[in-house]
């Protein structure tokens, strides 16, 4: 038996997302007094494989072919399903990423197992199995049953602390059986920008809203970003009006995120923004108005004109920075 | 070719969400229903290429799972544009138990392209589309953000961390679509509303499905402690509460 937990790479290498869930599906391994096995589909190197021992992973299966270097949610599925089978997981573990999210709903139907998706806590009891997840978009948490055999738990990113816990890890070579499989769609263009910290990946977001009045006032946004080793984000009108790139819109019908730190500028904190960062540890507002929503939300918040406090900020982060 | 729009009926998404007997249900009293958002986007972009001669898409159905109470959502879509529409009649018990029912449309249909969002605005299971394309063993592709169908040739734009992919895709398949979809969805025009009422709502009995997950209660948001208001003119208090108070920075 065993809790089976998928770690995603990028380019042969791992994220703190990847060490989140390698921490929870060992905790969870616990919980079911079965061991936590990771797998990895890829190349990845030795030295990055054995960091995930740091969590707790008593083992990680590598599986390495032709057919998977490009994600095919059909074979991918396969790969993991076929996993899951033979080494009688009775949990598999997925991050709510959109990897995550493409894989979860596949494997439950081939395997008949209930998923819950957006969770960011253990199971709080095992029989019944009933884990707590995000509802209403973020107005509510569920406490959801799942009521077959084997589990699928999608978990949300930075929601789950890093617990290390140093263990032997053996690593093991795996083959996959892709016969019958052939990759329905075909790649024509890929962009991407590397480089650049995701929105995802950041622990620290400064959002602009409306009230920055116009694309020409981001400097100090970029630059409080920067000093805070953050990644910048907006609210869905300031996409929609093509001042900032459609991916930094978050909320509702953007990017779901959960940051420890959300700094809101001119934004008023609309229900659908809301449901994008209330999940943030802190939340900061700077509003000229002081009966905007977002303060009902916020821990910190400043009254007064952007266009004033930002530049004041700016200056004195940098300061605190120097000391 | 045909596509079909699978549709969840949602809370409004400016609700705020009440619980009754002890937290287990939702308090539906006073709740304005709509499409779920995502949904209402894929069927814009499913009239958008039905609309253009070269798209070589014929029709356009949505098909919802629930019960009768449902029926004025399923007519806004047909009002919206949708040709018809599949309602089956059984209450949505959970992702999988939905799925398999939408399942059995798409099977008993001839529909090239089923389009379902990434989730809907209440459960945020994130599931159906995914669940559907495995009960169907068709290709899905989750995360799409741009659709376009050319004399029936499939390419679709796929959002990735930190950029996005573009494939190419042979029919019948799931898309999961999100954020790019559709700029702004369409809404109902009066001759819409009177054409809608003539549009037929096809009921669909129920496959026996036991769902896989059950809500046992729900639990409201920790309230937050009121903000604490920092004078405009010392930011260095704010910067200090982040570093020795909160100790994210
Ligand atoms: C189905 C649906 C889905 C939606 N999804 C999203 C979503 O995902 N994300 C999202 O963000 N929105 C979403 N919206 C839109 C949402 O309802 C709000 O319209 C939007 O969030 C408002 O953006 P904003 O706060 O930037 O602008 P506004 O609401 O216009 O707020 C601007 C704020 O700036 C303040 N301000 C003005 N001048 C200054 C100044 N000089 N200094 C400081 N503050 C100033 C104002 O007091 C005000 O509070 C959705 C709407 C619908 C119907
Ligand atoms: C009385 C009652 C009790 C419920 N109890 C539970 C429960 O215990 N557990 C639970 O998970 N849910 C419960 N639900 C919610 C309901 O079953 C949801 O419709 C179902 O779970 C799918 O929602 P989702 O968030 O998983 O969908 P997602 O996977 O997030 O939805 C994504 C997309 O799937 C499609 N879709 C979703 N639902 C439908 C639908 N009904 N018809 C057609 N297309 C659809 C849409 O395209 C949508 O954009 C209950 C509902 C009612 C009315």
């Amino acid at each position: 038996m065993s809790v089976l937990v998928y770690t995603e790479n990028w380019n042969g290498s791992f994220k703190k997302l990847s060490f989140e869930l390698a921490s929870y599906a060992a905790r969870l391994a616990e919980m079911l007094n079965t061991n936590p096995i990771a797998v990895s589909i890829g190349q990845v190197g030795r030295d990055e494989l054995e960091k995930l021992s740091k969590y707790g992973i008593k083992k990680t299966i590598t599986i390495e072919h032709d057919g998977l270097t490009q994600f095919d949610t059909q074979t991918y599925t396969r790969v993991i399903a076929d996993l899951a089978n033979s080494q009688s997981a009775k949990a598999i573990v997925l991050s709510n990423n959109n990897t995550g999210k493409s894989l979860a709903p596949r494997l439950s139907v081939r395997l008949k197992a209930a998923v819950a998706s957006g969770v960011g806590q253990l199971p709080e009891q095992l029989s019944p199995f009933v884990v707590k997840k995000r509802a209403f978009s973020g107005n509510a948490q569920a406490g959801l049953e799942l009521k077959t055999e084997m589990k699928i738990i999608t978990l949300a990113q930075n929601s789950f602390e890093l617990v290390e816990k140093p263990v032997d890890m053996v690593i093991e070579k795996a083959e996959a059986d892709l016969s019958g499989i052939i990759p329905k769609a075909t790649v024509k263009d890929v962009e991407i920008q590397t480089g650049k910290l995701l929105l995802s990946d950041a622990e620290i977001v400064v959002s602009g809203g409306r009230g920055m009045k116009s694309p020409d006032n981001w400097a100090p946004i970029e630059e409080l970003a920067g000093l805070l080793n953050g990644a910048t984000a907006c609210s869905r009108p300031v996409s929609d009006e093509g001042w900032r790139p459609h991916e930094e819109h978050t909320g509702q019908t953007g990017k779901i995120i959960a940051p420890n730190l959300y700094v809101a500028i001119g934004i008023s904190g609309a229900t659908q923004h809301l449901a994008g960062i209330s999940a943030s540890k802190y939340i900061v507002a700077i509003n000229n108005d002081k009966d905007a929503p977002i303060f009902e939300a916020a821990q910190y918040g400043i009254v007064g004109d952007a266009s004033r406090v930002l530049p004041r900020l700016v200056e004195a982060l940098k300061k605190a920075k120097s000391a | 070719m045909n596509i079909l729009v699978c549709i969840s009926q949602v809370p409004d998404t400016t609700t705020k969400v009440k619980f009754t007997d002890n937290n287990t249900r939702l308090d539906t009293t006073g709740i304005q229903w709509v499409i779920n958002p995502w949904d209402e986007l894929s069927l814009t972009r499913a009239l958008e290429l039905k609309d253009d001669a070269s798209s070589g898409v014929a029709k356009v159905s949505v098909a919802l799972v629930g019960p009768v109470s449902t029926e004025p959502t399923i007519r806004k879509a047909l009002a919206i544009g949708a040709d018809d529409a599949y309602r089956v009649d059984t209450e949505a018990l959970d992702a999988y138990q939905v799925a398999a029912q939408l399942a059995e449309v798409v099977k008993a249909g001839s529909f090239d392209i089923i389009l379902c969002g990434i989730e809907s605005s209440d459960y945020n299971g994130s599931n159906v589309g995914g669940m559907l394309a495995e009960f169907l063993n068709y290709p899905s592709v989750s995360g799409i953000s741009h659709l376009e169908v050319q004399d029936g040739q499939v390419q679709v734009n796929r959002e990735i961390d930190g950029g996005r992919e573009m494939l190419v895709l042979p029919t019948p398949f799931v898309g999961i679509v999100q954020k790019g979809i559709a700029r702004e969805p369409r809404i109902a025009a009066m001759r819409g509303i009177m054409m809608a009422r003539k549009k037929t709502i096809q009921l669909v009995d129920a496959a026996r499905v036991e769902p896989l997950t059950r809500t046992l209660a729900y639990e409201p948001p920790q309230p937050r402690p009121a903000c604490k208001f920092i004078d405009p003119d010392n930011p260095e208090q704010l910067i200090a509460l982040l570093q020795n108070e909160a100790k994210v920075i």
